[in-house]
This record gives structure tokens, sequence and C-alpha cells, in this order.
């Protein structure tokens, strides 16, 4: 598993050289939200007798740990189309499980750091919640999945511009619609079906929960582990794919 | 086995065999059954022009293309079988810079050790080696963005000898840099090779391989034309070249001699040619052996 560490180290190399600009990069879109919907637009609301804000923060959580976990496509596209980097993990006596896991945790470990951004931001406006395994749990499966996915997405386009359109169209409605914003449940019948087939509905759900110290969704739990080993095999497929 | 056989008989070590080398890419046949050996210690050229099939055998080798026949050996190894051994026993020198430019030269060397799995201290040791054979040393802690291109071609290069390999490819080492550069590459691959690499260069510039070869095999259109040293090569045309300026471009003439080269030079002069005399080179053979320039 050598392998696996050597493409993990290169992504927190690169992660460590950009630490600044990512941190501040990170905190620009939670604090845009949690002013404009949190603070502004949701001021006097609640949902299920609890503030909005409170609703809104575990939302974000989930939203941004999704596209950060996703986010690793860019980077492994840069790696792939533009510094050729790929190539050097293509010929080195590694497997392709090693490679995946590599970029998949480097996924994580992203996400991880844009949720400490988050909570910072909220606990500075005096929010708190319950962040105990629950809910780093629910974080890291969603992330997990999300940066298998951009493993899968990044070796299955073809250009930076067929990049664009899976994240227009597929991640960004997403990160508005899977729970994050608004409970699912305020949706007609049939929409409600469709919401809860997305896997960040249940990661918000799983996430919010323990937030607010209700305990371990356990379904959601083991339909995000089903998810992410599912998402693991696909990315493993679509990088032996990737070879021509 | 039997390939270990043929081997002993002929008393030659071969690092690498390819044979009956295929690739496809839909319609377009890229490698048409390509066949060569080469010897332990040996620096073999592929030349050709852009499009030949050099940069497809190297990358098939290499395990970042996938072949659609044929087989390979690195030593006893087969390649398509025993993919991650191969890969072991090989370093790759791409065409194109694939460096990390965000990450300092040290990085660079560390994640490929890694990658190979070498220890924390032999990367230490290596990469320090290496750092200072190609005399990159003292910016061993700068970005690789702040190096110039030459420097990011021998790190490059050194990058593919941390896990000290026996068999170094090579594809179009010094393409677009300067003469003088190239000049100071030519004689870092010579270095390597004098320390019993195996080298495996592509090039289509004609004097590279001339300088550098061992042989040399000209490939053309996916097939390989003649193998042979650079030498022999220029030999079966002969050792003298007369240019005829023609309308339509030169005509060359071969001589064995320069006596003989000289002779037919003052008959054209005669008639009021325009001729030039000089040695037969490489390109001469290419010419004449796939009837186009490289």
């Amino acid at each position: 598993m050598r392998g696996f560490f050597a493409v993990y180290l290169r992504e927190l190399l690169i992660i460590w050289h950009r630490l600044p600009r990512m941190l501040l990069s990170f905190s620009v879109s939670p604090t845009l939200y949690l002013v404009a919907f949190g603070f502004g637009l949701g001021k006097d609301l609640s949902v299920g007798g609890r503030p909005y804000l409170e609703f809104l923060i575990p939302g974000l959580v989930a939203a941004s740990s999704m596209m950060q976990g996703f986010g690793i496509n860019v980077e492994i596209n840069v790696a792939r189309f533009y510094l050729k980097v790929f190539e050097e993990f293509q010929a080195a006596p590694i497997s392709n499980l090693s490679y995946v896991l590599g970029e998949i945790l480097s996924g994580v470990t992203r996400a991880l750091l844009s949720t400490t951004v988050i909570l910072i931001i909220t606990s500075l406006a005096g929010v708190s919640f319950h962040f105990g395994p629950a809910f780093w749990s629910g974080v890291v499966l969603n992330a997990f999945i999300f940066a298998a996915l951009g493993v899968t997405s990044a070796m299955v386009i073809k250009s930076h511009a067929d990049q664009a359109l899976v994240t227009n169209f597929i991640i960004t409605p997403m990160a508005f619609l899977g729970g994050t914003f608004f409970p699912v449940e305020n949706m007609p019948g049939p929409v409600q079906l469709v919401l809860k087939a997305l896997p960040l509905t249940h990661a918000s759900r799983l996430i919010r929960q323990a937030s607010y110290g209700e305990g371990l969704n356990v379904t959601d739990l083991y339909l995000l582990l089903v998810l992410a080993g599912l998402c693991l095999l696909l990315a493993y497929w679509s990088v032996d794919k990737a070879r021509d | 086995m039997k390939a270990a056989k043929l081997c002993a008989r002929s008393g030659t070590v071969w690092a690498i065999r390819v044979e009956n080398l295929k690739k496809r890419y839909g319609e377009v046949e890229a490698l048409k059954g390509v066949t060569f050996s080469v010897a332990a210690g040996e620096l073999f050229a592929l030349l050709g022009p852009n499009g030949a099939g050099k940069t497809t055998t190297i990358r098939i080798l290499c395990g970042l293309t996938r072949p659609s026949g044929g087989r390979a050996f690195f030593f006893d190894c087969e390649v398509f079988r025993e993919p991650i051994r191969a890969k072991k026993m090989a370093g790759l020198v791409p065409q194109t810079i694939n460096l990390d430019l965000e990450l300092t030269l040290w990085e660079n060397l560390l994640i490929h050790g890694l990658l190979f799995g070498l220890s924390r201290e032999t990367i230490k040791k290596r990469a320090e080696e290496l750092l200072s054979f190609a005399g990159l040393f003292e910016r061993r802690h700068h970005k690789v963005r702040t190096l110039s291109g030459g420097m990011r071609r021998r790190l490059l290069i050194i990058r593919a000898l941390m896990h000290e390999p026996r068999i170094l490819f090579l594809d179009e080492p010094t393409v677009g840099l300067d003469p003088h550069i190239r000049r100071k590459l030519w004689g870092l691959i010579k270095r390597i090779q004098q320390q019993g690499t195996t080298i495996l260069l592509t090039t289509h510039y004609i004097e590279e391989a001339e300088f550098l070869a061992n042989r040399v095999a000209f490939i053309d259109q996916g097939e390989i034309i003649v193998i042979d040293t650079p030498q022999a090569l220029t030999e079966r045309l002969g050792l003298f070249a007369v240019d005829l300026v023609k309308e339509d471009g030169l005509e060359t003439h071969y001589f064995p001699s320069r006596e003989e080269a000289e002779e037919f030079m003052v008959q054209m002069g005669k008639r009021g040619e325009t001729v030039t005399l000089r040695r037969v080179n490489l390109e001469d053979a290419f010419v004449h052996f796939t009837g186009k320039r490289v």
C-alpha cells in the first residue's frame, strides 16, 4: 500500500503549499450562505421547532463536504490533461486500488478541512452543535462517496469542458436539493421520491440528526456505506478504463 | 523459458524484446507488428517522423497504453503478464514534462521514490546523489515552477533514475530545447548508459540518434524499416554524397570513395550543375530506406 501513501502524500503536499488560499476559499461560500439564508432570509424562520440557522448549518456541512470531495476531479483533471502527472502514476508499479484510495482520501481530507472552517465560522455566530463520532462519520462517508464519484468522472470525461457539465447538471442541483436548504418532506410526494434517491439527502439527514444530538441514523449510515462501496468499485473500474 | 534459451544460445543478454507489437485505434493501425530487441547496456534509438509509432511503442512498453497484439519482455519478465514487475525494472522519461510544478524538486523525487517502494533512507540518498549528478542540488528546495526548461528536463531524467531502473525509456528527451542544452543532456544520457543502464530512445533528430545510439531502428507508419548501427546504415549507401541542385529539390548520388565523388563533381561542373560534396549521414540512410525525410 506504499503506492496509496505516495498518491495521498502528493495531494497533501499540494494542499500544504496552497493552504492559506484554500482555507480562504473554503470560507467564502458558507459565509455567504449563512449571511444570506441564515441571518438574512431565515432570521425569523423555524424548521421542526428549531431556528432555521440550526437547520441550515448541518446542510451546509453536507453540501460543502460533497463539493470538496467531488472537487478532487478538478485536481485529477489538471494532473491528467495539463500536468500529465497521471502518467507518472500509470507507469509506477502500483495497483489501481492504491491510486483510487489515495485520491479519495485526499478528497476526504479537503472535506474535513472545509467542514472545520464552517464549524469555526458558525461557532463565531454563537451556534453550537454535537460534533461526536456520528457527525464525523456522516461527513467522512459523504465525502468518500463524492470523492469516488469525482475520480470516476475525471477518468471518464475527455476534457475540462465536459467536467464543467457534470458539475453544473448534477452536483450543483444536488447541493441545493439534497436536504441542505429545506426539508425534503416539504416537497410533493413524487418530488420527494426523487430527492430521497439522492445520496446527499441521506448524508444531510445523518449529519443533521447527529448535530442535534439525536444519535446515529442507522438506516442512512448503512445506505451510505453501501453507496461508498459501490462508488469505490466504480472509481476502480474507471481508472482501468482510462488506459487508451 | 523458450525466450531465455534463445538468449543463452546467442550469448547476448536481451534487456528488451518486442515481438509483433500491434496497436489499433479504430480504423487506424498505429503499430503494424513491430519487432526488435535491445541488448543489455545498449543505447537503442527509434528514429522516425512524427506519427511513426515511436511514442506509442514506448507508451505500451511502460503500461500507459494497452496493446492490440504482440508480446514484450524485459529480461525474463513478460511485460503484459507481469506489469508490476516490469514497471519496477523500467524508468520512463516522457516527451511532456510531467513534473508537479507546485512541488519542490525534492518533493517530486520523494513521491517518485515512494511510488516505486523505496525506503525514506534510500530516497534521501538517491535524491542527493542524482540532484548532484544533474547539477540541481542547490535548487532542491525550490518549486519546479521556478526552473528553466533545460533544468526541468534534467529533473525529469533523474526522477526516472530514482529507483535505479535496469531499462530507461527516453521519449524525445531533447525536443524543443536549445542546441547547447541539448548537448548537455546528451552528455548526461551517455553517462547514464556508462553506468550500465539499457536505454531505449525515441527521437526525430538525426544527429541525436547518430551521436548517442549504438544501434538505430528506422520506424515509419507503424513499421520498423531497418535496424543496424548508424555506421553500418550509412555505409550501405557509401562514404561520400554529392548533392545536385535541381528545380524540384536535391538529387543525391553516393560514392564509396572521395576520388569517385570528386570525379563525378567535375563531370557535373562541366555541365553547369550546382554540386556539393559531403560525407554520407544518417539522414541519407533514412531517406534511402523510407523514401522520406524525418
